[in-house]
C-alpha cells in the first residue's frame, strides 16, 4: 500500500490528560499522547508502568476518572468496549484471550462477527443472502489464515496450541475485524527468536499492506526500535518520554526509569518521574 | 453365592424370557428420559451461553408453569370463550420470561461482569430463592392442575403391536418427545449455523475477548436467557400437565444434574441423549434389578451412573474435551 517511506498521517487517535485510580491506586497519571495515521506507535515502560491499562482505557475496559479520547476527530463519550470495537479498535492481549473451545477457524470468524449483518432465521437456514454472506466472510478469513501463514491448523481447537501459535491466532482474529487501530500487548512475550521475528514481519506487514496503524506495547527494546516509528515511554503511570526510536534511546529519564539511579545520587525515581522528558537527571 | 449368580444372571434372563414386556420397559424408560431432557437442555444453554450452572433453572421450570396456570385462571374467570385460555396465557407467559430475562441481565449478571464463574453461580442458587418465593407470591403455593388438553393433546394412548404383544405409549408422552425433538433440532441450529450463535459461544470461553472483538453481552445475556426461559415454559407444560403444578418442580434442576454430567455440559445433543440413557436405565434397573438388590433403585440409580462419568469421562459424552495447559 505505501513505499517504503511510508506516510504518517494525521492524529487518528489522541489520549489527553488521562487520570486512572483503583481505589486509591493511581494506575495513570495525566498522560496525553497521540496515534497518527499508520504508524507503529510502542508503549513501554518498566512493569505496572500502567501500559495495559493504558490499552484498557483505549479499549474501554477502564473509564478514566479524568481526560477525554477523541477518536477520528471526535472526542468519545464513556464507551463499553464493544461499541469501542465497532469503532474499527481492534485489540490482543497479554495472556492471550482466545476461544480456547473453538476451533482456529471459529475463533477467527468470530473476529468478523461485527461485520455480519442479517436475519437469524436465513442463517440457521443457511440460504440466500446468509449462505453467499457467510461464504463471503469465509473467504476473508482464508485470506488472513494465508497472510499469518496457519493453514495447517484451521480445525485445531485454539486451547490446544502452542504459545507462540496462540497469539497467532489472536492477532488473526483482530484482523479479521478490518480494524483502522490495532491495539496489541505484549505481542513477543514468551516467544523464542524465531518466532519473534516471524511476529516482527506480520506486524509490519499489516501495517505496510494495510495501513493499518498498530499501537504496541512490548519489552524487547531490540524490536521496539527496530519496527516502531515512535515510542512512548511510561513510568509509574506518568509518561516520561515521546519520540522517535533514536531520540528515546539517549533520553535520561528513559534510562533512569529502566536501569534505576545509581545510589551515589540522592535523586529518587519519582522525581525523574515527575519532569515529563527530562533531560539529564542529578 | 446362588444369590450373586442370580443377581448378575437373573435380570438377563427375565429380559430375554419377555421381549415384549423389555421392549415396554425401554419404550417407558425413553418417555420419562425425554422428560429429563427437556430440563436439562436450559441448563446447556446457560452454560454454553455463559459457561455457568444456572441453579435457576428448576425454579424456571416451576416459574413458568405457574405464571401458565395462573394466567390461564384469570382469563378463564373473565369468561372468555373464544379461544381456549391456554393460548393467550402461553403469549403472555413467553413475554413474562423474556421480560425476567431482561431482570436478570441487567440485576444480576450485568453488575457481575468478569467476576469468577463461581460468583455467578451463587448469584443463580439467589435467583432460586427469589423465583420461589416470587411465584408463590403471585400465584399461590397450592398444587394446580395444568390443563394440557385445551392444547388439544388428548389423554388417550397409543398402542403399538409388536411381535406377539403391544407397547402402551400415552399422548402426552408422545408430544413431550415431538417438542423436545424440535427444540433441539432449532437449537442445534441456532448454534451451530448463525451469527448469534457463534457469538454465544464465544461469550461463554471468554468475556474479556467477546467484548473485544465486539460481541455486547448484554444483548447475548438476554437472548440466550429469554430462550433458556421457553424452553424452561415447555419442560413446565409437559411436567405440570403430568404431574400437576407444584413446588416439587423446581428439584427437577437435581434429576437433570446426572443427565448433564452423562451428556456434557456444553451439548444440546448430549442434553438429549443424557436424558434418554438416563430414563432408560432408570426403569431397566427399577423393572429388572429391584427384584434382586431391593427396590428404590431408581432414586439413585442416575447419580451412581453420573459418577462413574465423572471418574472417566469428566466431560460427558458430548462435550468438549478438557483441555489444561500449564
Amino acid at each position: 500500500m505505501t513505499l517504503p517511506n511510508k506516510k504518517i498521517g494525521d492524529v487518528l487517535l489522541k489520549v489527553d490528560g488521562i487520570t486512572l485510580s483503583f481505589g486509591g491506586v493511581r494506575a495513570i497519571r495525566d498522560v496525553s499522547f497521540e496515534i497518527r495515521e499508520h504508524e507503529i506507535l510502542a508503549i513501554i515502560g518498566p512493569n505496572g508502568a500502567g501500559k495495559t491499562s493504558m490499552l484498557n482505557v483505549i479499549n474501554g475496559f477502564y473509564h478514566p476518572q479524568v481526560g477525554t479520547i477523541t477518536y477520528r476527530g471526535v472526542t468519545r463519550p464513556r464507551a463499553a468496549p464493544y461499541e469501542v470495537a465497532a469503532q474499527g479498535i481492534a485489540r490482543t492481549f497479554q495472556n492471550v484471550a482466545l476461544f480456547k473451545g473453538m476451533s482456529v477457524l471459529d475463533n477467527i470468524m468470530t473476529g468478523r462477527l461485527l461485520k455480519m449483518r442479517g436475519n437469524v432465521l436465513l442463517e440457521a437456514l443457511y440460504w440466500g443472502p446468509a449462505r453467499r454472506q457467510e461464504m463471503a466472510h469465509r473467504a476473508f478469513v482464508e485470506r488472513i489464515i494465508d497472510f499469518l501463514e496457519i493453514q495447517a491448523i484451521r480445525r485445531v481447537p485454539a486451547g490446544r496450541l502452542p504459545y507462540g501459535l496462540q497469539k497467532r491466532v489472536e492477532l488473526a482474529r483482530a484482523l479479521a475485524a478490518e480494524p483502522t487501530l490495532l491495539l496489541l500487548d505484549e505481542p513477543m512475550a514468551g516467544m523464542n527468536v524465531e518466532e519473534k521475528e516471524d511476529m516482527c514481519r506480520f506486524i509490519l506487514d499489516v501495517n505496510e499492506e494495510f495501513g493499518t496503524t498498530i499501537a504496541l506495547i512490548e519489552h524487547d527494546m531490540g524490536v521496539v526500535m527496530d519496527i516502531c516509528d515512535r515510542i512512548v515511554v511510561l513510568d509509574y503511570g506518568r509518561k516520561i518520554a515521546d519520540g522517535p526510536p533514536d531520540a528515546i534511546r539517549g533520553d535520561q529519564a528513559v534510562i533512569d526509569a529502566y536501569l534505576g539511579l545509581s545510589h551515589d545520587e540522592p535523586a529518587p525515581r519519582l522525581a525523574a518521574a515527575r519532569e515529563p522528558v527530562a533531560a539529564g537527571e542529578g | 453365592m446362588d444369590a450373586i449368580a442370580n443377581g448378575i444372571v437373573g435380570p438377563f434372563a427375565d429380559m430375554v424370557a419377555d421381549p415384549v414386556f423389555f421392549l415396554e420397559v425401554i419404550v417407558t424408560g425413553l418417555m420419562a428420559g425425554v422428560m429429563y431432557s427437556l430440563v436439562a437442555l436450559g441448563f446447556v444453554l446457560i452454560f454454553k451461553a455463559s459457561g455457568v450452572f444456572n441453579f435457576a433453572q428448576g425454579v424456571m421450570v416451576l416459574f413458568a408453569a405457574l405464571t401458565l396456570v395462573g394466567f390461564e385462571a384469570v382469563f378463564r374467570s373473565m369468561g372468555l370463550t373464544a379461544v381456549p385460555p391456554m393460548i393467550p396465557s402461553l403469549a403472555l407467559t413467553v413475554i413474562a420470561m423474556v421480560a425476567l430475562a431482561f431482570a436478570i441481565e441487567r440485576l444480576v449478571l450485568r453488575p457481575l461482569v468478569n467476576q469468577p464463574d463461581i460468583i455467578l453461580f451463587m448469584s443463580t442458587i439467589g435467583i432460586t430463592f427469589f423465583l420461589e418465593g416470587f411465584g408463590e407470591l403471585l400465584w399461590g403455593g397450592d398444587v394446580k392442575p395444568l390443563p394440557i388438553e385445551q392444547f388439544g393433546v388428548g389423554s388417550g394412548r397409543y398402542s403399538i403391536k409388536i411381535g406377539g404383544g403391544q407397547v402402551l405409549v400415552q399422548e402426552i408422552d408422545l408430544t413431550a418427545a415431538v417438542v423436545a425433538g424440535v427444540l433441539v433440532a432449532a437449537l442445534a441450529v441456532f448454534f451451530q449455523r448463525t451469527r448469534i450463535g457463534r457469538a454465544l459461544r464465544a461469550v461463554a470461553d471468554d468475556h474479556q475477548a467477546a467484548l473485544s472483538v465486539g460481541i455486547p453481552l448484554k444483548h447475548i445475556w438476554v437472548i440466550v436467557w429469554s430462550v433458556a426461559g421457553v424452553v424452561a415454559l415447555a419442560a413446565g407444560i409437559m411436567w405440570g400437565a403430568k404431574s400437576g403444578v407444584q413446588f416439587s418442580l423446581s428439584l427437577l434442576a437435581l434429576r437433570a444434574l446426572p443427565v448433564l454430567i452423562l451428556g456434557g455440559f456444553t451439548s444440546v445433543p448430549g442434553a438429549i441423549v443424557g436424558g434418554l440413557i438416563i430414563g432408560v436405565g432408570e426403569k431397566i434397573a427399577e423393572t429388572f434389578w429391584s427384584p434382586y438388590v431391593g427396590s428404590a433403585i431408581e432414586n439413585w440409580f442416575a447419580y451412581g451412573l453420573a459418577l462413574v462419568f465423572l471418574l472417566f469421562r469428566p466431560q460427558g459424552l458430548f462435550g468438549e474435551r478438557i483441555i489444561e495447559r500449564v
